[in-house]
């Protein structure tokens, strides 16, 4: 009996786990909402100025390392495009094909896996290791709500910049293919960057910035609740940033496909 | 003796960790103007008494009431009202290290003030003159040694002029000197600012120091709570074995042991 119960205790234990996780991550959107649109009336106000300091560390300082996988990105898909279509002799059709493939999934997607790493991982460490110290209580105990000063400020600023990050991915991954694949094609990379735009619809591009928003909500979610539920000192925090640079990743890559499914029927 | 309503009035409080319950039914009330000593040792549940009292834990059964209003039934207005009026020094300090330990001082003003920025410098300015930290506010806080954080976590606490001030275990790894000039500080801040104390610690110098009144509590009970002279003077044999610092005589429950041994989910 008891080799049965166990098994089954712990599937059910980790399925409350994980169910009490995505409670927890959907007070903490629903509360961030609530202060950004109303704190303000009762003494809450999220500040304009930390919502600033929070776009230029998530998406000013990380244009760099956007703009080289992006390109390279763009470049991979270029010679595999090349290689692969012109065994149909349908290289022309390559234009198209980085087109959609890079505005509808691939910018989006780096661009949130980067993202993920980068500060998903340092909202859950930043505030690990607050609510190790007690920082998180000071916070409480002065009467500043930890969600109002933490976590709507990231939040905002993440459904800021990740759809803005993934439109600039876009344009350098395009670019990139564009250097490589313009002189297979016997063209200029202007004319292969003008044919591109007049391939694209204005629904491959909103399909990716649709996405983004999606991965904007997941990494700033995961990474705070994740940093919240820190216990342990250094190595929780160690252990929660990991966690949370794993489940966002997992997380993106499985709603980016239920999306592509409901979108391309 | 004192007809003032208590500004702290906890009743009946109870507060459990899993299957252990930490707090048994603790009664407790804290007048103005007194410095009330939590005394005990560890595991004895202070800290866990002091966050109820902060009301960052919600209390499973009992109250907690800070200037008559319920910690767990407030509204969001009223807690943010009780928050205004009370100031914490956290054991570590709790400052937060993205700031300059100025920042972290003017931190409660910029928030719940309208001050403009020139006033606010010279109020958090003045409470650091006050902790003796006077031409520290540019330094981060990891700049700074033990002694000064728990200072200038004292500065972040008063800036606002609260009525009453918690203060968790103020001499806990400081050297004798800083912990006897804290103890003189907190002194200080009663006679100068009127300042009701609440002060845990299971440092028993300091505790007899400062203390108008000592609670003792020992495994989620208070013991007693009284003057000083009547904790010496107690003839209950945990309370010497604590100030005697003696060690416990531990009774071993056999059925107990035994099954704590041997049961799966102890």
């Amino acid at each position: 009996m008891n080799a049965l119960a166990r098994p089954l205790a712990s599937v059910g234990h980790a399925t409350i786990d994980a169910l009490g996780g995505i409670g927890y991550a959907a007070m903490l959107l629903f509360e961030a909402a609530y202060f950004a649109v109303a704190g303000w009336r009762v003494g809450q106000p999220v500040r304009l100025a930390a919502v600033v300091r929070q776009m230029r560390e998530i998406g000013a300082d990380a244009l760099p390392i956007v703009a080289l996988l992006g390109f390279t990105v763009g470049l991979m898909l270029g010679i595999q495009f090349i290689a692969s279509l012109s065994e149909f002799g349908a290289q022309s059709q390559v234009v198209i094909a980085v087109a959609k493939s890079v505005t509808r999934e691939f910018g989006a997607l780096i661009t949130a896996i980067l993202v993920a790493g980068r500060s998903g991982s340092a909202l859950a460490a930043r505030i690990g290791s607050m609510s190790v110290s007690q920082e998180v209580d000071a916070l409480a105990v002065i009467g500043i709500d930890p969600v109002r000063y933490l976590v709507a400020p990231a939040l905002i600023a993440m459904l800021v910049m990740l759809p803005a990050l993934t439109i600039f991915a876009n344009a350098v991954a395009i670019f990139g293919a564009a250097l490589y694949s313009a002189p297979a094609l016997n063209v200029t990379p202007t004319a292969y960057l003008l044919q591109t735009l007049s391939l694209l619809s204005p629904g491959d591009v909103w399909q990716g910035l649709a996405k983004s928003v999606v991965f904007a909500l997941l990494i700033t979610l995961i990474g705070v609740s994740t940093g919240f539920s820190v216990t342990g000192g250094a190595e929780g925090v160690g252990r929660a940033t990991t966690r949370s640079v794993v489940l966002s990743i997992c997380w993106i890559i499985v709603v980016d496909m239920i999306f592509s499914f409901f979108l391309n029927r | 003796m004192n007809i003032a309503a208590p500004l702290i009035e906890v009743e009946n409080l109870e507060a459990w960790y899993g299957r252990r319950r930490v707090l048994h039914g603790i009664d407790f009330s804290v007048q103005p103007g007194e410095i009330r000593v939590i005394m005990g040792g560890s595991g004895s549940g202070k800290s866990t008494l002091f966050r109820h009292l902060l009301g960052l834990q919600r209390p499973v059964s009992g109250s907690v009431k800070l200037f008559g209003i319920d910690l767990a039934n407030a509204s969001e207005r009223e807690l943010l009202g009780v928050r205004k009026r009370i100031g914490v020094s956290f054991q570590g300090g709790a400052l937060l290290t993205s700031l300059t330990v100025g920042e972290n001082v003017a931190l409660p003003l910029r928030e719940h003030t309208t001050l403009d920025e020139s006033t606010i410098r010279i109020m958090s300015r003045l409470k650091l003159e006050v902790v003796n930290l006077g031409g520290f506010q540019d330094l981060m806080p990891s700049q700074l040694s033990g002694g000064m954080v728990k200072r200038a976590a004292l500065a972040r606490a008063i800036v606002m002029d609260p009525r009453l001030l918690f203060f968790d275990e103020p001499s806990a790894g400081l050297d004798p000197v800083v912990s006897a000039e804290l103890d003189e500080l907190i002194l200080r801040l009663r006679d100068a600012l009127r300042m009701t104390i609440v002060v845990v610690t299971h440092e028993l110098e300091s505790a007899f120091k400062i203390a108008d009144t000592i609670t003792v509590l020992d495994q989620g009970e208070i013991l007693m709570t009284g003057s000083v002279a009547a904790v010496r003077a107690s003839d209950n044999q945990r309370i010497q074995d604590l100030l005697n610092r003696r060690p416990r005589e531990v009774l071993v429950d056999a059925d107990a042991y035994l099954k704590r041994l041997t049961e799966e989910e102890a």
